[in-house]
């Protein structure tokens, strides 16, 4: 037989052990309990005590009510209406004094035990609850997490930027130091200290603008070396990169009348041609993948000598030979060579006490091979489609 | 360089493959551009004389040749006009391939049926444009194999040359190459050594500028018949890249490419006083060159006279009125060594840059001046053009002295890094025709006339490295001294400036350093605006980039209006480069790093609402925030209604205490309207140096471990007051509790009187020692409303 105390969401009533369904919240966990399972959890009625009785039955009740709670309010009356300072069980409590001392404790510990319980039950009906409303809570607050997000404008690098602060980086690492130069320069420091004096055949090579007889726009970053060789003379090592824009009157499709270049220098005692390849070799490797190899060819620049050409395996292909690298296998990308003992000694160097390489590259010719750019006006062109795209 | 292999193969054996040989000479700094064959397709064309030319019954501009091809008489077809009865020329019958590899085919022409076709230069391949058939000399046998009599097939190898190995420019420098990199043995062309002193009856030469020409040998020849050189000349003259002329022209060319010694022939008949002279221009002399121009000259250019007037420009050009032509008899042959500087200065002046003016620059062997001159002897006897005069008159006044260069093996080693075996470095000098002597320590190395690019021990090394081949080099890290890799101040900040703005969403663009002058006005600078004193290009491309730029926003510009064509209207960039201000004129100008922005169109479309346009604020906001980043804290927005680019409204300087650090604004209306554009576009143009020098390092400030008071207030004030100066007195009057103060809020309208606006702040105190109070807040809260209300007229707003 069960008591089912006064909850009016008790709508369907099933056998007992069985659950019951409440109207605010559709299925509830509410086990139906028999006056047997408190039998079971309490001790039977050896005492034969009718308050120990009574206090089973509001346990009884108790825990059906709670079972049914839907909310956090129902909870709250339900504990003051078992456990307040008028609740049922500290009715029953008043009711000791009336009762015969020996049958006391039992009863006294009878009530403990279902304040216990009922507390219990009230906490872990309240927490259950908690988590039913934060879980529904949630639920409302549900995004499409497969909408965009909030656009943000990103900025981007120009790639010639990129490349060169890549070239900086691995040279860098190398102990070299960047140093950067003007690039409107006296003919001096463009041509005459680097070996090419006015009328050098050599100079055919560098189609020039100028802005007087004697200023010019740079034809390549070579001056750099000049400078810092005079302003670091006679301290050794020297070891410098100097990156900046150069210019030529040239303007077709593989010519731009401005473009970039990064001129290297190491100066010291042993230099050795070996050296260079050593470093090129490297930073061939760092720029384009380690199993990059390097060839250099006999050349001619009037500032070094021995001078070299330098090519890398072509990156598209790796050596096979495809149209990028017009079947060689190979592809050019920058100039070498051992500093030409002239310019040290113009410079404030002995070439008996040390000697030097130096090379220049295109940064432009690296960031085509590096992306694959087949057009190199496109660095100038400026359009965001193509400079979003690094 | 275009070197055929049959003519290489003549001086020295191949022993290899062309792809081959090719690699190898590249390797060794002989830069072979590419290799290709010639007339491998050639097939069955034979030669033909013509026995009878006739015109075609039915059409106009129709022959019928008969062409016996050496016993069978075929009739043929052929539109060319110069074609004639007599005549030897190329017959490509039925079945028979042409270069291009077309086979010929039986046709039809009006009626009259055609067994072949005549051949011009360029079915053979030969050239790419003719004028008609190609006319053979009249000895050619009928019925030869054309491919046999033209040498084909055969190679070409076209060489890309340093300018230092002038020595390569001949068809001996290459073999001499290929001789010493396969150990094989130099062979000299045939020559005619004929002594005695007949010619010096015919001609007397002086020179008078020995430090311009340090040699001049002269031959003569007489009985000369001018006619076609001997087809298998021409072919390799055009394989070579050169356009037969006439055989006393051709033969000087031919010998040019072998030896690399520039030939001229004069016809002797119009030289007078049988004199030649080799002098400098006097100022303002005069020549009709062979090309009918008449020449100005200077004491600067080298002039051949003969007794009365000039003759040539020695090295570059002969004069029209000694040229050789068809009724030449008699030959005066110049084979000469010139200064190359000089030669160079006056090709370059006159703009005549010929095969013989090329030589010359680089530099002649002056040892091959009579050997050149004896091989053209050769060529003129065997082809039996004309009588050889014996003797060669050769004025060389001076010998140069030998060069010698000493070598040290140890330094040899040390600068390649690769242990060379002497004995194999002397081997190669010496096939390359340097004399080496050996002591103790060092080689001494004579450099012979031909190489003038050696001159220095690194020369040597060069030659060997070379030799030994880089490839063998090893690859080795420099030892000594560590040094650190450092990155310039600036440089680091640029780099800063870069990373910021990118991650503030503007796009780095780089623009030409050079401008067009009219931007000045397109930007509507006044005319004495100091932007105008540009520093010009003497030799632009062209005019709209014939200045160097003062000022990076017509980059800025050029780069709105660009992607503004090509319909990409939502653009945010900036530009970090130079400009350039001119000093004195021997001074060079000054290189200033600028900082460029510009903005227009909308930020991006997202699906919650319409995008945001990137206005005046919008920049303004990058650069508080690139400024705030950079550690300019104390940045002003003063408004600037006299820039001339700017609207004058929406412009405004920015400062950093007093100092002038650059300016923002909305491009000038007139400006949007002249250019076309969409949107209103917002500018920026900053001085990088002038940011480095005003930003502070990162400092830090303990935090404040007492709570703060927050309130917000609103305030209306006259339209006019600009907000910052209530944030300066609301920073005043704050005091110095007062540790945060944000604008929050602007509201004009209705609900306010006309002419005002209302301006809300939220205002953080804070004490660092206390916990602040309500009512001591409110207090600094009530002096600045006392302030602003005595200093604007403000009202709480309530």
């Amino acid at each position: 037989m069960v008591r089912l105390g006064d909850s009016d969401s008790l709508r369907d009533f099933k056998e007992p052990g069985k659950y019951l369904k409440s109207k605010t919240d559709g299925w509830r966990l509410a086990k139906v309990v028999t006056v047997e399972d408190c039998k079971s959890t309490f001790g039977g009625y050896d005492g034969g005590s009718k308050v120990l009785k009574e206090l089973d039955e509001i346990w009884e009740r108790a825990q059906a009510a709670v079972a049914l709670a839907g909310n956090p309010e129902e909870l709250e009356s339900l504990r003051v209406r078992f456990l307040g300072r008028k609740g049922e069980i500290t009715q029953i409590l008043r009711k000791m004094v009336s009762l015969p001392q020996e049958d006391r404790p039992a009863v006294g510990r009878r009530a403990n035990e279902v304040k216990e319980h009922l507390d219990r039950a009230l906490s872990e009906r309240s927490a259950a609850l908690r988590g039913e409303t934060f879980l529904a809570k949630l639920q409302r607050e549900k995004l499409d997490v497969t909408l965009p997000g909030r656009p943000v404008r990103l900025g981007h690098r120009h790639p010639l930027s990129v490349v060169r602060e890549e070239i900086e980086t691995i040279f860098l690492g190398l102990g070299y130091s960047i140093v950067e130069g003007p690039e409107v320069e006296l003919d001096y420091y463009n041509f005459e200290a680097l070996n090419l004096p006015k009328d050098h055949p050599a100079r055919d090579m560098q189609d020039t603008f100028f802005i007087s007889e004697d200023v010019l726009l740079r034809t390549h970053t070579s001056p750099v070396q000049v400078r810092t060789l005079e302003r670091m003379a006679p301290k050794l090592p020297v070891k410098i990169i100097a990156p900046g824009k150069v210019y030529r009157r040239d303007d077709d499709a593989t010519h731009s009348p401005m473009f970039h270049q990064v001129e290297g220098l190491a100066v010291d005692e042993n230099i050795r041609f070996s050296d260079l390849k050593g470093v090129l070799l490297t930073f061939a490797q760092e720029m384009f993948g380690l199993e990059t190899r390097v060839r250099l060819r006999p050349s001619y620049f009037p500032f070094t000598e021995p001078s070299a050409e330098v090519d890398i395996s072509c990156v598209i292909c790796g050596g096979e030979g495809c149209r990028v690298c017009k079947d060689t296998g190979w592809l050019e990308i920058l100039g070498a060579g051992m500093v030409h003992p002239r310019v040290l000694s113009v410079s404030g160097y002995d070439p008996e006490q040390c000697r030097g390489f130096a090379f220049g590259m295109g940064i432009e010719r690296i960031a085509m091979l590096k992306y694959g750019i087949g057009d190199l006006r496109m660095f100038f062109d400026n359009d965001l489609r193509f400079l979003e795209q690094f | 360089m275009r070197v055929p292999l049959s003519w290489l193969r003549e001086f020295v054996d191949i022993p290899v493959p062309p792809r081959e040989l090719a690699e190898r000479l590249t390797a060794a700094g002989i830069a072979v551009d590419t290799v290709t064959s010639v007339g491998d397709k050639i097939k069955g064309v034979v030669t033909a004389r013509l026995v009878d030319v006739r015109p075609h019954p039915n059409a106009d501009r129709l022959s019928i040749c008969s062409a016996d091809a050496g016993g069978e008489v075929y009739e043929v077809v052929t539109a060319a006009e110069n074609v004639f009865s007599g005549a030897v020329v190329p017959l490509a019958l039925e079945g028979t391939r042409l270069a291009d590899g077309t086979v010929i085919k039986k046709a039809r022409f009006r009626g009259v049926s055609s067994m072949g076709m005549l051949c011009s230069e360029v079915e053979l391949g030969l050239e790419d444009r003719s004028p008609g058939i190609m006319i053979l000399p009249p000895d050619t046998p009928p019925g030869e194999d054309i491919a046999v009599l033209l040498g084909f097939p055969d190679t070409v190898f076209e060489f890309d040359l340093t300018p230092n190995r002038g020595d390569c420019l001949s068809i001996l420098g290459i073999a001499r190459e290929v001789a010493v990199l396969y150990g094989l043995q130099l062979k000299y062309p045939p020559v005619l050594q004929s002594n005695g002193g007949e010619a010096a009856n015919y001609i007397e030469v002086e020179i008078r500028a020995p430090e311009l020409c340090g040699r001049y040998a002269a031959r003569v020849f007489q009985d000369i018949k001018i006619g076609q050189a001997p087809i298998w000349m021409q072919t390799r003259l055009r394989v070579a890249g050169m356009r037969p002329i006439n055989n006393l022209v051709d033969v000087t060319n031919y010998v040019m490419l072998e030896l690399g010694q520039p030939l001229h022939a004069f016809d002797y008949a119009t030289l007078r006083g049988r004199r030649i002279v080799i002098r400098r221009a006097s100022p303002g002399e005069r020549l009709v060159t062979l090309d009918g121009v008449t020449r100005e000259f200077n004491g600067g250019d080298l002039l051949i006279a003969d007794a009365e007037r000039a003759v040539a420009i020695a090295g570059v050009m002969g004069g029209l009125e000694t040229e050789v032509t068809p009724g030449t008899a008699t030959v005066l042959l110049e084979s000469a060594n010139f200064d190359p500087l000089s030669i160079r200065r006056t090709s370059r002046k006159l703009g005549l840059r010929s095969e013989a003016s090329l030589r010359f620059e680089k530099g002649v062997d002056i040892e091959g001046s009579v050997q050149a001159a004896d091989r053209m002897a050769r060529l003129v006897a065997d082809t039996g053009m004309g009588r050889v005069v014996p003797g060669v008159v050769d004025s060389y006044p001076v010998r140069p002295e030998q060069k010698t260069v000493v070598v040290r093996p140890a330094r040899l080693d040390s600068v390649i890094g690769a242990s060379v075996p002497g004995d194999e470095a002397v081997k190669w000098l010496k096939a390359l025709g340097f004399g080496i002597r050996e002591n103790e320590e060092h080689l001494v190395v004579s450099v012979p006339t031909f190489r003038p690019d050696v001159n220095i021990e690194e020369d040597i090394v060069e030659e060997v490295a070379r030799l030994y081949g880089y490839d063998r080099i090893p690859a080795t890290q420099t030892y000594g001294e560590a040094t650190p890799g450092r990155r310039p101040a600036l440089e680091a900040f640029v780099r800063q400036v870069n990373r910021l703005l990118t991650g503030l969403g503007l796009t780095e663009v780089i623009t030409y350093s050079f401008i067009n002058p009219t931007s000045f006005d397109l930007l509507r600078l006044p005319q004495d605006d100091p932007l105008r004193r540009v520093v010009a290009l003497r030799n632009p491309i062209s005019e709209e980039q014939s200045v160097l730029r003062t000022t990076l926003l017509p980059g800025m510009l050029e780069v709105v209006c660009r992607n503004v064509s090509r319909r990409v209207t939502d653009i945010a960039v900036y530009e970090a480069g130079r400009v350039f201000n001119p000093r004195g004129d021997s001074e060079l100008p000054g290189e200033a790093l600028k900082l460029g922005m510009a903005v227009a169109g909308k930020e991006p479309r997202g699906w919650e609402g319409p995008p945001r346009e990137m206005d005046f604020y919008f920049l303004k906001g990058i650069v508080e925030a690139l400024l705030s980043r950079l550690g300019i804290e104390d940045s002003v927005f003063a408004p600037l209604q006299t820039h001339p680019s700017l609207h004058p409204m929406r412009a405004a300087r920015v400062l950093a205490g007093e100092k002038e650090l650059g300016s923002i604004g909305q491009l000038h209306p007139e400006i949007k309207a002249s250019l076309d554009l969409p949107n209103e576009v917002i500018v920026g143009e900053f001085d990088i140096t002038r940011l480095i020098a005003v930003r502070k390092a990162a400092a830090f400030r303990d935090l404040v471990r007492f709570p703060g008071v927050l309130r917000d207030i609103a305030v209306v004030v006259p339209e006019e007051v600009p907000a910052a100066e209530l944030v300066d007195n609301v920073k005043a009057a704050g005091g110095e509790l007062l540790r945060d103060l944000k604008l929050f809020d602007v509201y004009k309208g209705a609900k306010l009187p006309e002419g005002t606006r209302s301006i809300a702040f939220s205002l953080l105190f804070q004490a660092e020692d206390r916990t602040l109070t309500d009512a001591e807040a409110a207090t600094y809260v009530e002096a600045i409303i006392v302030r602003l209300k005595e200093k604007f007229g403000a009202v709480l707003r309530g």
